[in-house]
């Protein structure tokens, strides 16, 4: 017990450091690509600035817009960050570094990414702003339909290694990573592109497309509450890339390091490369986003499944 | 699942549920309490007057969408477990999985040609 109790606070402070952590690199990292040099002035290269933004949003004031639906205006936020605090239970950080090795690990990760969906649409339905219900249904379309490429593509590896453990999936990769295999490599790129949009980042933020509604399902937070949405966000996202570094790029598997700090170093390094993409490309509309999900993604990744399955079964 | 997991899931439900409201309680305890107005009050549209009710009509599109999620995501629920044992069961088990994908993407071409798939 004294050991779980250890182990969760040791995810929570993770989960907030993480959190805070990123919202300054991507400021720095948007810095980079748009040839500035971001912020600067709190502490070495600003990296105290998240906290001094932390600190202001936890100082504002508690404004409750007239109309929002009390009750679902005010769980929404825990809807967004309970799922991907509940998804640390089974990532496996390093060889003996897991709470609890789950023997339906990837269906688990992958159920409490996508509950966060519903915390998105509570805020947007519950803000009683248009903007709001305008992101909210947007983000719950593209969530679902970008949930079944997701999930098509993590099959792919329950089917190479017959586990659905987190923990089994990293040690079947020990005598090479499952990138290396050509329709793995395939469903890779797919888990990528599917994830971007999972997690409602560019060129699939049109949930909260700011030129076009505000800031969309969370227009009507403020303080602590928007501060939530940000953790929950960012959470989320670390979650997503840790999946990938699991089910593809070999999880903790790594020489000479230990083997926390190879989960890290490539979860980083693909959050850094969704990170560079969101700076890089520009939005997709709304048809194109959906058409793409359902005419592009789908197919190939339905296409892959089988033609993976078919060389896995002559193997 | 072992019945011991599932502590562990609880355990770190109630973990985020703590984190969440401890972060609610402290902000509660330091921030100012100013007068509400009900132009403060008014939700947020561009600085105008808001117009008429925030609940409204949206595209039907959303529901097609959803409605073929499902189809496909009934599917994945009948691919993971065979995910998991098809290489013991070979052959027959990978021509069933081709079988009963090829009847869902027959339903996704259909639903493709009647312009379900498009936006308007």
């Amino acid at each position: 017990m004294k050991t779980l109790i250890l182990q969760g606070l040791a995810v929570l402070g993770f989960v907030f450091f993480s959190a805070m952590f990123l919202v300054w690199w991507e400021r720095k990292v948007s810095a980079l690509i748009q040839n500035r040099v971001g912020p600067m002035v709190v502490g070495w290269h600003g990296t105290l600035q998240t906290v001094a933004d932390s600190v202001k949003l936890l100082l504002k004031e508690n404004i409750v817009p007239s109309g929002v639906d009390k009750l679902i205006w005010w769980l929404a936020p825990f809807f967004v960050v309970v799922p991907p605090v509940m998804a640390f239970v089974t990532l496996p950080f390093g060889k003996s570094m897991i709470v609890r090795d789950l023997n339906v690990g990837v269906l688990y990760v992958a159920s409490m990414t996508a509950i966060c969906v519903l915390g998105i649409f509570m805020a947007g339905w519950g803000s009683s702003n248009k903007y709001s219900l305008l992101g909210g249904m947007r983000a719950a379309a593209q969530i679902i339909s970008y949930e079944i490429p997701l999930l098509l593509s993590s099959v792919l590896v329950v089917m190479e290694t017959g586990t659905l453990s987190l923990q089994g999936i990293v040690e079947a990769q020990a005598h090479g990573w499952f990138i290396l295999k050509p329709h793995l490599a395939i469903a890779f790129l797919i888990y990528l592109i599917a994830a971007t949009a999972e997690v409602n980042r560019c060129p699939f933020d049109i949930p909260e497309a700011e030129s076009e509604l505000g800031a969309g399902y969370h227009t009507e937070y403020t303080g602590m509450k928007f501060a939530m949405f940000f953790v929950g966000e960012y959470t989320s996202f670390f979650i997503v890339a840790a999946m990938a570094t699991t089910l593809f790029l070999g999880g903790w598997q790594g020489p000479f390091l230990p083997s926390f700090v190879w989960f890290l170093i490539k979860t980083y390094g693909i959050i850094f490369v969704l990170m560079w993409v969101r700076w890089t490309l520009p939005r997709v509309r709304m048809d194109q986003m959906m058409s793409f999900a359902w005419k592009v993604l789908t197919p190939i990744s339905l296409a892959n499944l089988l033609i993976g399955g078919w060389f896995m079964v002559n193997a | 699942m072992l019945n011991a997991d599932y502590l562990y899931i609880v355990f770190f439900q109630f973990l985020g549920v703590f984190f969440v409201g401890s972060a609610f309680v402290v902000s509660w305890l330091l921030r100012p309490r100013l007068p509400h107005d009900p132009v403060k009050k008014s939700p947020y549209e561009c600085g105008e007057l808001v117009k008429g009710t925030s609940r409204l009509q949206f595209n039907v599109r959303y529901y097609l969408f959803a409605l073929i999620f499902v189809v496909f995501d009934v599917e994945m629920l009948f691919l993971v477990p065979w995910a998991l044992v098809f290489r013991e069961i070979g052959m027959i088990a990978y021509f069933e999985m081709v079988i009963f994908s090829l009847i869902l993407v027959l339903g996704l071409i259909y639903a493709w040609k009647k312009g379900a798939l498009e936006w308007q």
